[in-house]
């Protein structure tokens, strides 16, 4: 595939004090996605999967290197900078959902396009749950939700502002085989159909094996 | 706009899930106990100022306790200006077997000079302008005489010798707001009547004034020309210097109220920062996600700015509005202290209630809800990453800065707030430290109670500050509201019981000399023992060792009153009973007719005078120097006849005064003072326990009205609690679970946690019991001069405890009934 490049990133590493001094998390990665792509970041609990993520989503800034998102350089931006920029371009899936808790499943889903100022948020955010499947339960609240459900919801909102990058921070690690799957499956269908490039951290081989390239870090290092 | 719309849609969702609640309750709380005092002392300044241009009845008032020259009034006259004369004294007037102190006013016609007088056909009915006064042989009775004595119009009433006709109920009268409170119900008569009352004989205390009006210019002039020529105990009142005084005292008033209306809103504020910081704790996860999601700082800072604002004015109309509720009320207890009718409050307070809300949330509030800025939204990865700890030093600042603002504008006085503000501090800081040390007093219980008990004892020893803040909160509330039930029942009571029983509690005063034997002999009559007289004139001071009294460097009020006002002075040869001797000696006899005088402690100490220093007196228009032989302690509660000034007899005999006893009779006995008012007109008499209970009944009611306005303080009390248990909700939550999942029944967890607030509770209480103990003792040593006793103070501690570990142990229980309620497998998977 000799696609657009969406995401690159060079010479990327964090390094972090410690009682012990300096200590490097993560070292000179080197990284371009096009734009569809699927990647998977893999790797040992502490190789610094999530550190990558957050350099890449602009979380965090980096210790060296540069991040290009669309283009422009992502790294050098402030806080609020990044923030504009990934209201614009990033979805975001987790672990732990993140769904706010004060909040229906219709409003979590309304908040990023709320946040951007459209004007069309409940209805845009009322198709996107009915896509996942959700159209009926609508205004419940996380509470009132299994975990795949809730996990649902946050791909729902995460795909509602049409990014042209998603991250998926282990969306299945709290997710039982057969709702993780179904999970996975539902991520995959989205992002196919909306063109999204899809980053992904999993320890998981077999949701791995499901991207189209993989990156494997060990103790902060690219090996593969 | 978009910021405004999310920040109303984030309200409106807080607010329906509760996270609000406790927040805009002690913020409602705060502004209602403010404006519910600022709209009542508003209403009073109004009605002052209202009243300032014709407080005085006139636009000069001359005012003597010796009849007023006609040559005045000729003057006058001759001047162009109008004039009315006003006499005043206290005396006894009688229905049937009743009597009631009075405050008797004689006019002339024209008077009121400015302002009009206004009569209602009922007590405390509504009142009419109208332009005449009493007719001869008529009386106007205000409501609350017309109350006590149970008269209605048409009434006659026996004042002195003579009597008049009750013709309408006087609602109002241009010179009543001279005080705020006035012990003696008013009776207003024509001045044509006041011989026929013969009341007055030489030596009576009487105030004669003469009242002025007319053109500007030539008030003036008068005034200029009465300065001059009037005798020294006259005193020349005009209306701006007048409505100064009154304006100053009613502004004591209103700032002692507005500053007991502080303390609930630094309670409250307190409830404020604990909420608001649990607020911000809770939001750190849906902020981090925002910003992940695109949020910039400034969002999230207009967001909490706006929030802030429209919870500002919300808290502020709805405290405002119950401040308004509270003010009538207020109003309502003190009716009966205040001349007439109070006008409506004007809408000031309305701004005093959206300042103190804002204040208030800026100073406690703004500081945590700042913090959300810049919470990193890494923190959507990784739990831990809180956002930069909160400067404790910028935001205590900030605190404090809202809270001498808000003590600024109530005092409006730059050295009184920073008073104030040190005397708040350090009082806080004490009670905290009090607190502390009962919550680490409870350590040596632990080991001795169930497991319930135990539990809940530990929760307030790890929450350590939090319970000392919470003790304090409720402390201070209940010492205040334990201390005015001490003094307005229990002080007084024992203060009347430690007077010997047979105290004299009826005085007679102005006995004319030919009088003396035949009022002897009307008691022996009635089979009660022969009185002792003792002579009474009036002096006053001019001089102390060649220098001017006037000008007595350091004089404190009493020192001035000393020094510029007219004396009763006796001369006796023996040294009366409950009198002491501290410096120099009593006369001897080869002293008798010398001129010397022993003074009162109290003279000595508030002139700054010393044995054998020189004091120059005018005694009736002549100079008379004597020198300080010795001083006295005095025990004024005995109710024997006692004076400041008592001279060697021999020196005054022959000066022309009045004289003066006291006795005791029994409620049997009381009837034979109408004979007596009958026989002698003259004597006025004072009935001490009638007396009592007037001191009483305004004492009652104006500590009704203060613990009135400390209900605001127990309540902000019951704010910060709630906030507490709030702000601990899931840290309990997740500890119930964990006990239940370990085997104790809900039953057991409930009982920990009403052990815990019960004890809270009995700590408060303990706080306030001993806050009001010592106080209490102090009044009762210093003030009252009885010995405390200890029945008193166990009572004192009693209530404190009993109602600490109630109020507390109820409502703490209910806040935190929901933590049991919650299924423990809900808690733990959340987790």
């Amino acid at each position: 595939m000799a696609g657009r490049s969406v995401l690159k990133a060079e010479n990327l590493g964090k390094e972090v004090n410690s009682p012990e001094g300096r200590l490097t998390i993560l070292a000179a990665v080197d990284l371009d996605v096009e734009a569809g792509d699927t990647l998977a970041i893999v790797g040992p609990s502490g190789a610094g999967k999530s550190t990558l993520l957050a350099l890449l989503a602009g979380l965090d800034e980096p210790s060296t290197g540069k991040v290009w998102l669309q283009g422009a350089e992502f790294s050098s931006l402030d806080e609020d900078g990044r923030a504009r920029a990934r209201a614009q371009q990033v979805g975001f899936v987790f672990q732990s959902f993140h769904l706010v808790p004060s909040l229906t499943a219709i409003e979590n889903v309304m908040l990023p396009l709320e946040l951007a100022g459209r004007r069309d948020a409940r209805e845009t955010a009322h198709q996107v749950l009915a896509k996942v499947g959700l159209g009926p339960r609508v205004q419940h609240y996380p509470r009132q939700l299994s975990g795949g459900e809730q996990q649902r919801v946050a791909i729902a909102r995460a795909f509602v502002t049409q990014p042209a990058v998603l991250f998926a921070d282990e969306p299945t690690g709290n997710l039982d085989t057969a709702t993780g799957t179904r999970i996975i499956d539902l991520l995959f269908d989205l992002n196919r159909a909306s063109g999204t490039t899809l980053i992904l951290v999993t320890h998981d081989q077999s949701i791995a094996s499901r991207c189209r390239r993989r990156v494997q870090l060990e103790a902060g290092h690219m090996v593969r | 706009m978009k910021a405004l719309r999310f920040a109303l849609a984030v309200l409106a969702r807080d607010f329906k899930s509760g996270e609000l609640t406790v927040l805009v309750l002690a913020v409602t709380v705060a502004v209602a106990a403010l404006t519910g005092v600022g709209f009542f002392t508003n209403r009073i300044s109004q009605a002052v100022s209202l009243q300032a241009a014709e407080v005085i009845a006139a636009d000069l008032r001359l005012e003597s306790p010796n009849p007023i020259a006609d040559s005045v009034f000729n003057e006058a006259h001759r001047r162009g200006l109008q004039t009315a004369r006003a006499t005043a004294l206290v005396s006894v007037v009688f229905v049937d077997q009743q009597n009631q102190l009075t405050a008797l006013r004689a006019v002339t016609a024209g008077y009121p000079l400015r302002g009009t007088l206004r009569v209602a056909d009922r007590p405390f009915g509504p009142g009419q302008a109208v332009a005449t006064i009493p007719q001869p042989g008529e009386g106007w009775a205000d409501s609350r005489l017309m109350a006590r004595l149970g008269v209605r119009i048409g009434d006659k009433l026996t004042i002195g010798s003579t009597g008049v006709r009750v013709t309408h109920v006087l609602e109002y009268r241009p010179d009543q707001g001279s005080r705020f409170v006035d012990l003696a119900p008013t009776l207003l008569i024509n001045a044509s009547d006041l011989a026929a009352t013969a009341l007055i004989a030489p030596g009576s205390r009487v105030t004669y004034a003469a009242l002025f009006a007319g053109d500007r210019g030539a008030v003036a002039d008068f005034k200029l020309h009465l300065e001059q020529h009037k005798a020294p105990a006259e005193r020349l009142l005009d209306v701006e210097e007048s409505s100064q005084q009154i304006g100053a005292s009613v502004k004591r008033a209103g700032q002692f109220l507005n500053l007991a209306g502080l303390v609930s809103v630094l309670l409250a504020a307190i409830a404020v920062a604990m909420s608001a910081r649990r607020y911000a704790r809770r939001h750190l996860d849906a902020v981090a996600l925002m910003k992940c999601m695109g949020a910039s700082q400034n969002f999230i800072l207009a967001i909490s700015v706006i929030e802030l604002l429209v919870l500002a004015l919300a808290a502020g109309i709805a405290g405002t509005a119950i401040g308004y509720g509270a003010q009538q009320v207020l109003a309502y207890i003190v009716r009966d202290l205040l001349s007439g009718t109070l006008p409506p409050p004007s809408f000031e307070p309305v701004l005093m209630g959206l300042v103190t809300s804002i204040t208030v949330l800026t100073g406690f509030a703004l500081p945590p809800l700042l913090q959300l800025r810049t919470v990193p939204p890494l923190r959507v990865l990784r739990r831990n990453l809180d956002p930069p700890k909160l400067r404790y030093a910028a935001s205590y600042v900030l605190a404090v800065a809202a809270v001498l603002a808000m003590i600024a504008w109530v005092v409006r006085d730059i050295d009184l707030t920073r008073w104030i503000g040190i005397g708040m501090l350090l009082t806080f800081a004490v009670l905290y430290g009090a607190g502390l040390l009962l919550v680490l007093s409870l350590s040596g219980l632990r080991g001795r109670v169930g497991v319930a008990w135990r539990y809940g004892l530990a929760n307030i020893a790890r929450r350590g500050r939090e319970s000392a803040v919470q003790i304090v909160a409720f402390g201070l509330g209940l010492t205040v509201l334990l201390l005015l039930a001490v003094v307005r029942t229990t002080l007084l009571q024992e203060w009347r019981a430690s007077l010997p029983a047979g105290a004299p509690n009826h005085f007679f005063i102005n006995i004319r000399p030919e009088e003396r034997a035949p009022i002897q002999q009307f008691f022996v009559a009635r089979q009660l023992s022969a009185p002792e007289l003792y002579p009474m004139i009036r002096a006053r001071l001019i001089e102390v060792n060649g220098k001017k009294a006037a000008e007595l460097p350091g004089l404190d009020d009493r020192g001035r009153g000393f020094a510029e006002r007219e004396q009763n002075l006796t001369w006796t040869p023996t040294l009366q009973v409950d009198n002491e001797i501290t410096a120099g000696h009593w006369w001897r006899g080869d002293e008798l007719g010398k001129p010397l005088v022993s003074i009162a402690s109290e003279y000595e100490r508030d002139l700054g005078l010393k044995l054998g220093d020189r004091l120059l007196f005018d005694i009736a228009g002549e100079p008379l120097e004597v020198k300080i032989a010795s001083i006295r302690k005095v025990r004024w509660d005995s109710f024997h006849p006692n004076f400041f000034l008592v001279m060697a007899p021999g020196l005054l005999d022959s000066a022309a005064g009045t004289y003066m006893t006291s006795v005791h009779l029994t409620p049997e006995q009381k009837p034979m003072l109408v004979d007596l008012v009958r026989q002698f007109p003259g004597v006025s008499v004072f009935d001490i326990d009638r007396l009592l209970l007037q001191v009483r009944d305004v004492m009652d009611k104006a500590s009704r009205a203060v613990e009135y306005v400390f209900l605001f303080t127990l309540l902000a009390g019951v704010m910060v609690l709630l906030a507490a248990i709030q702000s601990t909700r899931d840290e309990r939550r997740y500890e119930s679970a964990i006990l239940r999942t370990l085997g104790a029944s809900r039953r057991t967890v409930l009982e920990s946690v009403a052990a815990e607030f019960t004890m809270l509770g009995l700590l408060s209480g303990a706080l306030a019991a001993i806050c009001a103990g010592v106080v209490g003792h102090l009044l009762a040593s210093r003030v009252f001069s009885i010995p405390s006793s200890l029945p008193l103070i166990f009572k004192v501690a009693a209530w404190g405890l009993l109602a600490g570990a109630l109020l507390v142990g109820i409502t703490g229980t209910w806040a935190a009934r929901s933590v049991v309620n919650h299924p423990p497998i809900a808690t733990l998977r959340q987790e």
